[in-house]
């Protein structure tokens, strides 16, 4: 590697190796993680949106062009629908939930809480465990009868619902395990961006007599806004991404009470094998991802400025 | 005056009380676990004070299912992607740090374009790639697809951007080629952002489970998600002993690295956010 021609190269002028080739180096050094990243995820997606409007092979049948049928079948299933207003109520729960709860968790391990430590331990545990295998713990805190939920309620005498079985209530069930498994993480990125705060503001409001509530609405959550658009952007994003929990608990029962988007297009391209239509309903989960990722780009923007 | 203080008073043990409260809520599923893994199938739904204590939940569900094998996969999997993960993320964070080429900046679009749509999404396609590449049913099958982590590379260019441009000079005056600067200068300078990225990486792939569970189909390839699941929805009925014991089996590694170094996954954590 140490050739005599480098050692002679002045400290001035960079090695001839350096001033050759920064185009080539820098494609060289990128090439094997863009393969990979072309490879499995901007071919899917592309490849995606192509069979979605083929017909799924069928045995020797090969895929026939048969262009929005698809999507006119899909516009045309109420179990579709379903899963979208399913994911939408299932969002629009989770989300501010878990960001008010992380928000009130950082504030409170960012202060002088008696206990903070076991605080900490007990927002943040959730994080670190698999997703698949708390659900099996909450599946029975809602068992019928002798589940936790059920003798809690029960020794003060209020009549249960079949909490996973009952259309209505399912749904919030699972609502209530992502609040709990998520809140802890987002915790983390707030008490970052609250240790960042200058504590000599808390001290000059407290010297102007500002209640804490006055001094939270007014500095600290302004100051944690850049924090609060990035969860919000990753909140979004787990809504729509993860869904090991309606696997285990109620496999998107009753009556597709809790089938969420993503799990409708595990259901029809590995239960029913339908290809294409899961194609076409990944489409749609596409665009969603695709119409958040703008936000997420205004976002990353914003944090790059700040370095 | 001293009304408002004490209001104050008042209300900061009303929210002391608030905060103890969520955290209890907080750690009940992971301590009613416990107890159910370690009291007799009889006391799992039965909280008395005298219940007698057993082992004997953790050896049947040991038994019960081939988990050593699905810890040595899990323990394969997490491994070869870090590894991956480390090399590729890397190399392409140096190159979009450090050299300008053509084209560098649609490039890096294309890359972030990966922190929305995620291998989580794409799996009906995924699918297909690896039935085309013949090999559904491998370790590498389920790693594959997260190897170019576009959270990584993000991570590591912030960080190799903020290393002074001199050190990156002297070493090159002293003749280093771009592969002895990255490995002499950037790489030591990052190393507690590989430590973050590290854990946060493993804790989710430890934990990942759809994309495992639709490419694995045997006993030799899937994880510890996959095996749980299928132990606990199938092998098992509901003996709530047995399924928790599994559980907390299956989370004990990362729980016991948490707990062990609870700071600095919390600062991991942190650090990954932060950039």
């Amino acid at each position: 590697m140490h050739g005599p021609e480098t050692k002679l190269a002045t400290a001035v002028v960079p090695p001839p190796r350096w001033r050759v080739s920064p185009q080539i180096h820098g494609w060289l050094l990128l090439l094997p993680a863009s393969v990979l990243l072309a490879t499995f995820t901007h071919f899917p997606a592309v490849a995606t949106i192509i069979d979605s409007f083929y017909s799924t092979p069928k045995g020797r049948r090969a895929a026939v062009l048969v262009g929005a049928d698809n999507y006119q079948a899909m516009l045309a299933d109420p179990v579709f629908w379903r899963a979208v207003s399913n994911n939408i109520v299932y969002a629009a729960s989770v989300i501010p939930l878990t960001m008010a709860l992380a928000l009130a968790m950082a504030l409170w391990v960012n202060g002088r809480i008696p206990g903070r430590p076991f605080l900490r331990l007990s927002f943040f545990t959730p994080t670190v465990l698999p997703m698949i295998a708390v659900a099996n713990i909450w599946l029975f805190f809602y068992a019928p009868g002798y589940g936790l939920l059920d003798q809690m309620l029960g020794a003060l005498g209020v009549p249960t619902p079949n909490w996973l079985g009952d259309q209505h209530t399912a749904l919030i069930c699972l609502i209530a395990v992502a609040v709990w498994k998520d809140a802890g993480f987002f915790m983390i990125f707030y008490l970052a961006a609250l240790q960042q705060v200058s504590p000599q503001l808390a001290e000059a409001a407290a010297i102007e007599g500002a209640s804490r509530w006055y001094f939270f609405r007014r500095v600290t959550f302004p100051l944690l806004m850049p924090t609060t658009l990035f969860v919000l952007i990753n909140a979004i994003i787990n809504s729509f991404r993860l869904i090991d929990h309606v696997v285990v608990m109620t496999q998107g029962g009753p009556d597709n009470a809790t089938a969420l988007l993503l799990f409708y297009i595990y259901e029809a391209g590995f239960k029913f094998w339908d290809t294409a239509y899961a194609a076409t309903l990944t489409v749609v989960l596409l665009a969603l991802l695709a119409f958040f990722a703008l936000g997420q780009f205004v976002v990353l923007d914003r944090r790059i400025h700040y370095q | 005056m001293s009304a408002l203080q004490a209001s104050g008073r008042g209300g900061a043990a009303l929210e002391t009380a608030g905060a103890w409260l969520l955290a209890l809520v907080w750690i009940l599923p992971l301590g009613y676990a416990l107890w159910a893994a370690i009291h007799p199938s009889a006391y799992s739904a039965h909280f008395v004070l005298d219940a007698p204590l057993t082992v004997e939940n953790f050896v049947r569900a040991w038994n019960a299912a081939p988990f050593a094998r699905y810890f040595l996969n899990t323990f394969i999997l997490v491994t070869m992607i870090l590894a991956a993960q480390l090399v590729l993320c890397t190399l392409a964070a140096y190159a979009f740090a450090r050299f300008s080429f053509a084209g560098r900046d649609l490039a890096f679009i294309l890359v972030l374009l990966q922190l929305m749509i995620m291998p989580d999404v794409l799996i009906v396609e995924n699918y297909r790639t690896m039935s085309a590449l013949g090999i559904v049913d491998t370790i590498p099958a389920i790693g594959l697809p997260y190897m170019a982590s576009a959270f990584g590379i993000f991570l590591l260019r912030q960080t190799f951007k903020s290393v002074p441009r001199e050190l990156d000079e002297a070493a090159r005056v002293e003749g280093a080629g771009p592969l002895a600067v990255l490995l002499k200068v950037y790489v030591p300078l990052a190393k507690p952002v590989y430590i973050a990225y590290g854990l946060v990486s493993v804790s989710y792939h430890w934990n990942n489970f759809l994309w495992p569970l639709i490419v694995t189909n045997s006993v030799n390839t899937r994880p510890l998600t996959v095996g749980l699941q299928i132990f606990a929805s199938t092998d098992q009925g509901i003996d709530w002993s047995v399924i928790t014991a599994a559980t907390l089996m299956t989370s004990a590694p990362l729980l016991l690295a948490f707990l062990l170094f609870q700071r600095q996954f919390v600062q991991s954590f942190m650090r990954a956010g932060i950039r």
